[in-house]
This record gives structure tokens, C-alpha cells and sequence, in this order.
């Protein structure tokens, strides 16, 4: 099914309506309008100062936007605008119905909790209180990420960059959100890991039906990931598409930049 | 129970009633109402220096100050027995400041405190036990800052206190704790027992006692109102048990206490006793150390003081 498809088939699952953001007279990000559809993967690149981080911060209700909204449909209540959710409301949708993957797994595990507790600390946060299902699930999902079972009970310090960001990624999935932020996911690996780190998402993000707005500078990332992909400038959106016709025929001189350099890489 | 003082305060030596100033006393009598009215919250305190060093119980000592009234009858415990160097320490304070009787039985004591045990006999109604607490917060280590414990606490986040237990079974095969074992009090609130054993939880359960906190160091209290559920957190299907003993008292016989393993001579020889001084004693039918009256007869004849 193409990304058209399903957008024709389901409902709006966010609704981003002109949210601006600045900081003391600097512009973080403006004016972005977009809606992601269940199931949509959607890229936003740019270079560092683009915006598409403070434009994530904004959407993951880390940061308060300026003006605009963002509603989200919740499971309980249909549409509603996160910015108007109390904290603990939007604290709870975080660590149920959402993801957020950090570009350092510093940020999103553990690192003093073996990789079995760190999967297990969503749903004992929602109220699992089976220890054998709880590790049965666990396991479940260090097999989906490629993590050998022998390593449930290590501690993510003795991991490999690479196998602490797919520990991130399941510590994230195991609830099973309906979209999950990721900032820069490939960020500081090297090549191969990427690759292995890539492979793992894109067969989750299918298996699963998530949806996912991925930031990053790295264009063989949303190329391999997205849908649909809009470029960031200056904290405005200057281009925006499917991914494939944005990638091969870019309009806008940036754009066509940003290509390039990838391609000379 | 938190008695009125009419008149006469001061005592014959030149304290004021229990060493605390009144206005003292009422600021820390608010704060144990507040937290008796949220059962297992921490309610920031005043803390005032007292005339013993931090972590003997200071914490402890200001409740107990502001709870007595000179009718009431102080125990004060330590590790179970009435006769250790801190227990004595603190009721020879409370005979000083407060001139009030104290006992070593629980049955004639309305007010005990505690350090590190929750008596084998069961308490009563109107009875207050007031626990010293050396740290409150049963969420340190698991958020670092203060700031965000006290969200976790505030919207109920315990998620990574239950990861904690799942990391003793993932390690050992069974929860591991057998100290300051975290409880839920109330349905609501994650709290820290105090370093009592894991023994003694299921004793806090549906208390018909009032039992209050005090961390002096901290500067906090808490309580568990009487008749309140305190649920020790386990799993399902690892679920929260007491320490049992292969041996039973050498002294009592008792099968049911929490007991010591004490030393009797250089080569190697070893017992087991009841770690409750009192209850023990109760059991063998010897009752040592009743009643000590102070110097002033003024709570002598304090007959039922709840
Ligand atoms: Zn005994």
C-alpha cells in the first residue's frame, strides 16, 4: 500500500497548525502546518540551525510553541491539543502511546538497569506486575532488535553504541505506540551500525503499523524510512513531498543542495 | 495524643514541656496533620536542632515531643530492645524535659518510638508509634533530584521502583530487599518504612495505631492513619513473604518473632532470641522493668491517656 493509500483510508492521527517558536528574537521554527496519518512515516531534514529539532521538541510536548496547535488523537478522546493536557496527562501519553527515540541512548535507557529491566519499565510503569510475562516480553523484543538473549540481564554500559540504540528502540516499542519521535536515531554510529540500526527500524515500523517523524540531517536515513519528507530552512518548511519525488526531483535550490552533498558522500 | 496544654508548660527544671517551644510544636503538630490526611506523603518540616546528634533519631524525637502530653507513657525501642545506649539516651531526654513516666511494655505505653522494629505486640487503638527515619525518600537513587522525585510522587510514577525489584529476581531468582522494603500506602503513595526488616511490613497494614515519621536530617514527615492499607510491592507471581526461622526463641519459644542470632562464647556457640525485648520477657512470664516514674509525680497517676 502507498503512503497516498493509506492517507486516503484513516483519519489524522496529529494535527500540526501554524506553530511557531523563537527564542529571544532568534527563529526557531515557523509557521509549520502538517498532518501525519496512522502508520506514516514522515522525515524532516535540514541542517543543524534548520529548526527541525526545536520544531520536535515542540511536537513531543517537550517545548512549548510560541503560537499554533497540535492535536493528537488520543485513544480515550478522540482530537485533542496536547498543549492544553496537564503534565501528568501528557507525561502518561509519553510513556504509553507514544516513543521517543533519543539520538544519545544516554537520554532514553538506563544505563545502570540491566536491557531486561529497561524494556520491562513501560509496562510495569502501566502496571504489569507478572515478572515471567514481563521478561517474556522482554525477550520478546531483544529478539526483534537483534539483541542476543544472553545479554537480558547485562547492563547497557557494556553494550555497543549500536545495540544501546536498538535497546532504546525497544525499551520504546514494547507498549506498542501509535507514533514515535526519533531525533537523529542514526546519529554518532558509525556506517555498518547504521545500517544493521536502519534495517531493525524499517522492519518494525512495518511490522507494526507505527507511526514515526524522524529528524534528521542524514538523507539515506529518510530515504530508507520515510514517506514523505519536508525539508527545513531557517525554521521554515520550503519543501515538502513523498520522499522519493522530493529526493529525486527537488525543487528548491537547498534542496537540491542538501542532495547533492549527499550524493558526493 | 496531641493534648492541649492549658497552663503550665514549663516544667520544674526550665524546659519548656518536652524540650520544643509551643509555637514549635504546633508548626510540627500542622505538618503530621497534613500528613495523616494524605497517608504516606512527605511533608516538609521545620526541623529544629535538638540537643543530640543527627541520626540519633532526631527526626523521631521532635514528633514524639510534640505528640506527648505529661498523661502519656513513652517506650522507646531500638533494634527491639528498650535497654540499648540510644533508646535509653531518648527516654532519659523525655523523663528530663517532659517528666512523664516511661515503660518497656508495650500494653501500658501510649506513645513508643522506634528505631528499626515494629514491636511483636500487637497495637491498639488510641496507641501512637512514631518512627525515626534516617532518609524519607524511597525514590533516591532512582531519581537523583529532588524535583523529580517529587513528581514521580505527585503523579504517581512508581514504574521504575517496580524495575528495581524486577532487577533482584532477574539477579537472585527472589526480591532481594530485606531492609526498608518500599510499601504503597494507601493505594497512592510509594513510601520508605524506614529501615525497618521486611518482617515487620505486614504489621503496618490496617493498624489500629497511629504510626508517624520523622526524618530529622531530611527534614520530614509522614504517617499511616490508622486502618490504612500498606501493600509491600511484589509481583504476582513473586510475591512479597517474611523472613522465617528454622530455630525458635531459646529464651521465649516463640516460632512467630523476628529473631537475633547472638554469639554465646568464643567457640562459635550461637543462639537465637527474639529481637523484642518486651515481648519476650512477656512470653516468659518475668516482667522486667516496669514502669520507671520520674522525679515529678505530675504523670503518675495518668490513668488511660487515649
Ligand atoms: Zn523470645
Amino acid at each position: 500500500m502507498t503512503a497516498a493509500a493509506k492517507v486516503a483510508t484513516r483519519r489524522i492521527l496529529l494535527d500540526v497548525r501554524g506553530v511557531s517558536k523563537s527564542y529571544g528574537g532568534q527563529v526557531g521554527c515557523l509557521d509549520v502546518s502538517f498532518a501525519l496519518y496512522p502508520g506514516e512515516v514522515l522525515g524532516i531534514v535540514g541542517e543543524s540551525g534548520s529548526g527541525k529539532s526545536t520544531l520536535l521538541a515542540c511536537l513531543a510536548g517537550r517545548l512549548a510553541p510560541d503560537t499554533g496547535s497540535i492535536a493528537y488523537d488520543t485513544k480515550e478522546r478522540g482530537l485533542v491539543d496536547i498543549l492544553s493536557l496537564s503534565e501528568p496527562e501528557r507525561r502518561r501519553l509519553a510513556r504509553t502511546d507514544w516513543g521517543i527515540v533519543h539520538q544519545n541512548p544516554r537520554d532514553g535507557i538506563r544505563m545502570d538497569v540491566s536491557a531486561g529491566g529497561n524494556i520491562g519499565e513501560r509496562p510495569m510503569s502501566i502496571g504489569a506486575r507478572h515478572y515471567g510475562k514481563i521478561r517474556a516480553e522482554a525477550h520478546e523484543w531483544l529478539n526483534k532488535v537483534e539483541i542476543d538473549l544472553a545479554r537480558t540481564d547485562d547492563k547497557p554500559r557494556t553494550f555497543s553504541g549500536g545495540m544501546q540504540q536498538r535497546l532504546q528502540i525497544a525499551r520504546n516499542l514494547v507498549t506498542r505506540p501509535r507514533l514515535v519521535f526519533m531525533d537523529e536515531p542514526t546519529g554518532g554510529l558509525d556506517v555498518s551500525v547504521q545500517a544493521k540500526l536502519l534495517d531493525v527500524l524499517r522492519g518494525l515500523v512495518h511490522e507494526l503499523g507505527i507511526a514515526a517523524i524522524i529528524v534528521t540531517h542524514d538523507l539515506a536515513v529518510v530515504r530508507l524510512l520515510a514517506d514523505r519528507l519536508m525539508v527545513m530552512q531557517r525554521g521554515r518548511v520550503i519543501e515538502e513531498g513523498l520522499t522519493d519525488q522530493v529526493l529525486d526531483d527537488p525543487h528548491q535550490p537547498y534542496t537540491q543542495l542538501l542532495v547533492s552533498s549527499v550524493l558526493q558522500v | 495524643m496531641i493534648q492541649v496544654m492549658s497552663s503550665n508548660t514549663e516544667t520544674s527544671k526550665g524546659y519548656n514541656f518536652a524540650y520544643l517551644d509551643e509555637q514549635t510544636k504546633r508548626m510540627i503538630r500542622r505538618a503530621l496533620l497534613k500528613a495523616l490526611s494524605i497517608p504516606g506523603y512527605q511533608v516538609p518540616f521545620g526541623a529544629r536542632e535538638m540537643p543530640l546528634p543527627c541520626g540519633w533519631g532526631t527526626g523521631g524525637i521532635q514528633v514524639t515531643a510534640s505528640v506527648i502530653g505529661p498523661a502519656d507513657r513513652l517506650k522507646v525501642i531500638d533494634q527491639g530492645a528498650d535497654d540499648t545506649t540510644n533508646a535509653i539516651s531518648i527516654r532519659r531526654f523525655f523523663k528530663k524535659v517532659a517528666q512523664i513516666v516511661t515503660t518497656e511494655k508495650v500494653d501500658e505505653a501510649t506513645v513508643i518510638q522506634t528505631r528499626h522494629r515494629v514491636p511483636e505486640t500487637a497495637l491498639i487503638e488510641g496507641q501512637i508509634l512514631v518512627y525515626q527515619v534516617p532518609q524519607p525518600e524511597p525514590l533516591r537513587g532512582i531519581a537523583p533530584r529532588q524535583i523529580e522525585s517529587r513528581k514521580l510522587h505527585a503523579y504517581a510514577e512508581y514504574g521504575a521502583m517496580q524495575v528495581t525489584l524486577y532487577e533482584d529476581v532477574a539477579r537472585f531468582g527472589y526480591i532481594a530487599r530485606i531492609y526498608e522494603y518500599p510499601v504503597m500506602v494507601n493505594g497512592r503513595h510509594l513510601m520508605s518504612p524506614s529501615p525497618i526488616p521486611k518482617f515487620d511490613n505486614p504489621k503496618m497494614q490496617n493498624n489500629p495505631a497511629i504510626q508517624l515519621f520523622g526524618s530529622g536530617t531530611e527534614k520530614r514527615i509522614y504517617a499511616v492513619p490508622p486502618y490504612t492499607s500498606v501493600r509491600s510491592l511484589d509481583f504476582d507471581d513473586h510475591p512479597f513473604e517474611v523472613q522465617k526461622w528454622k530455630q525458635s526463641c531459646a529464651f521465649c519459644g516463640s516460632g512467630t518473632s523476628y529473631l537475633d542470632e547472638v554469639i554465646t562464647d568464643d567457640r562459635g556457640g550461637r543462639m537465637f532470641v527474639c529481637s523484642d525485648t518486651d515481648y519476650c520477657a512477656k512470653r516468659r512470664g518475668a516482667q522486667p522493668g516496669t514502669s520507671e516514674v520520674a522525679g515529678s509525680p505530675a504523670g503518675a497517676t495518668a490513668g488511660s491517656s487515649s
